[in-house]
């Protein structure tokens, strides 16, 4: 999936029909968060990602370490930074999947272009945030 | 792309040589119209081919079943279900006018606010009416029956109407119905006073029997109107052309509205919002229409999230065919996002230039009046809107509305895929 979002960001930057996401922007999907508490990996349930599709998305919490963090309360926001909206739907983590492994359904993109998505993460290690970036760009033909 | 390039570098060896070669390599390579590879992926996105079968509807289990579509079309065309046996769905959503009436706002029993919206691909839409208060197209046609200004009847008379005559094709689809021999003529939870007491003085069982039915005829009404779709457009014919090279094809559109269709699928331009072949991205924005009636602002989207969460006929409600789980649209709607204030939906621009007069209460009269208003882009009245200033000369402001033109293609009626 990380790969699939780096190989179109290309494609998708240079597209006339959205705003080109900023130079440099970080499009890791396995990242610690800001203050560093958490190793969060994040990946979509779907692959190719639809425009207008709801689907569901899972993430992954561990410590620095690489331990599992389970029992995790995680807050879900984002949007369109360069629209200035945000997700056309309310996303939030549904269900608790075992090995600090949570899903995150109720996800939509409703364009192409460079999308935020939020966690505010509660846990045994302490409060921390985590902002992700991915760029969703046009099906590709050769997938069709 | 790639053997397109090739097919292309190919030509251009053939016929200009290297020269002609080495000129193109340091540029990206362009074919068709000089449209660039990654237009024509902006391109072949909007192709009515792209577009999927429409998401199923589980909250109406015979949303595809062709003995329903028969009784919505009859239902649908059907006057007596209203409260002056004057209207029926057609009456607004005329079948010879692309499902609507060209008037600004509806016209049924009384006069309404907002603007009649085409029936056309509306499976396609997880949320129904310009505000989108209804989950579901079934739901979304329970909504005018009861409506005082649209048929103005009440939903006991349509159950006693059901059973006068149309007792075996209902049965036929949802099973037999129940007597309604002993219930009032009149009665519904929406109804007049004198309507509204008669429904109260129904138990509990009668009311949930008389709604069971109600709720079927949407679900027939939904099964029809999921049969009603767009057919090919010259632009689908023209994007055909742009991919496979077929020359003849590209002569489907005008310069001109080549010109308009460069400028719509151009940077922070109309394909925003109004992207996918069914050139909408199903939800809501403020765009700064003035309101129909100055100094009252229509809330739009931001009054709708109440209603359709309230709505006895929603997916998730006891009428609906659904398990809770499969109303995901319902289970996470944003219901308090502040963007939604003053927001209406988008609409599909197919056969747009059909469908005067535009926007939710058909304030502006010509398809040049609403790509002015883009370009404009007005402060709203009412909330924020989205749009940002487009600096277009009046030549480019022409080509853009006479693009629209190009979106136009017949209706097509084709069961559910």
């Amino acid at each position: 999936m990380m790969k699939n979002v780096c190989s179109m960001l290309a494609l998708a930057a240079s597209l006339s029909a959205c705003m080109a996401p900023p130079a440099g922007l970080d499009l890791a999907l396995t990242r610690p968060s800001d203050e560093k508490k958490y190793l969060v990996a994040v990946h979509a349930l779907a692959d190719p990602i639809a425009i207008n599709q709801l689907h569901a998305w899972e993430i992954k919490l561990s410590t620095p370490g690489g331990e599992p963090v389970t029992h995790a309360r995680i807050g879900v926001d984002g949007g369109m930074p360069q629209h200035g909206h945000g997700f056309p739907t309310r996303p939030r983590v549904t269900r608790e999947l075992g090995e600090g492994r949570y899903l995150l359904d109720g996800m939509k993109f409703s364009m192409t272009g460079w999308w935020e998505l939020k966690l505010a993460i509660q846990a045994a290690p302490g409060a921390d945030k985590i902002t992700f970036n991915t760029v969703i760009a046009l099906p590709q033909e050769a997938k069709r | 792309m790639t053997w397109m390039r090739a097919l292309l570098l190919g030509g251009v060896l053939l016929a200009g040589g290297l020269p002609a070669l080495a000129g193109g390599a340091a540029a990206p390579a362009r074919v068709a119209d000089d449209w660039s590879a990654e237009e024509r992926a902006v391109l072949a996105s909007l192709h009515l081919a792209r577009l999927p079968a429409a998401p199923p509807d589980r909250s109406n289990a015979v949303a595809g079943r062709p003995a329903a579509a028969e009784l919505g079309r009859r239902l649908f065309g059907d006057a007596r279900f209203s409260r002056n046996q004057a209207v029926s769905c057609a009456s607004c959503h005329d079948p010879a006018r692309q499902f609507q009436d060209g008037r600004a706002v509806g016209q049924g029993v009384g006069p309404g606010s907002r603007r009649t919206m085409t029936v056309l691909a509306s499976n396609y839409s997880p949320w129904l009416f310009w505000d989108g208060r209804k989950d579901s197209v079934w739901s979304q046609a329970l909504g005018p029956l009861e409506d005082a200004v649209e048929h103005g009847g009440n939903r006991l008379q349509y159950a006693h109407l059901m059973q006068a005559h149309y007792r075996q094709q209902y049965a036929g689809v949802f099973g037999a119905m129940p007597d309604l021999a002993r219930l009032p003529r009149d009665a519904s939870p929406l109804g007049t006073p004198v309507e509204q007491a008669a429904w109260r003085g129904m138990d509990q069982a009668a009311r949930a029997a008389v709604s069971r039915i109600f709720a079927n005829m949407g679900k027939a009404l939904a099964a029809y109107q999921s049969t009603l779709q767009y057919g090919e457009s010259r632009l689908d014919r023209y994007i055909a052309g742009v991919q496979g090279g077929d020359a003849a094809a590209l002569g489907e559109l005008q310069p001109r509205e080549k010109r308009g269709l460069r400028i719509f699928i151009g940077k922070n331009a109309c394909i925003t919002c109004h992207n996918g072949p069914l050139f909408t991205d199903q939800h809501f924005h403020n765009t700064g229409i003035a309101p129909r009636l100055a100094g009252r602002p229509d809330q739009g989207r931001s009054a709708a999230p109440g209603k359709v969460t309230g709505d006895e006929f929603n997916c998730l409600g006891p009428y609906s065919d659904a398990q809770p789980e499969q109303c995901g649209e319902l289970n996470f709607m944003a219901g308090d996002d502040p963007h939604m204030r003053g927001a209406f939906k988008t609409p599909s621009l197919r056969n747009v230039a059909l469908r005067p007069p535009y926007m939710h209460a058909g304030q502006l009269v010509t398809l040049a009046e609403v790509v002015r208003h883009y370009a404009a882009a007005p402060a709203s009245a009412f909330g924020h809107s989205e749009l940002k200033p487009m600096k277009l000369t009046e030549q480019e402001l022409g080509d853009l509305a006479a693009f629209l033109a190009a979106l136009t293609g017949p209706v097509v009626e084709r069961p559910p895929r």
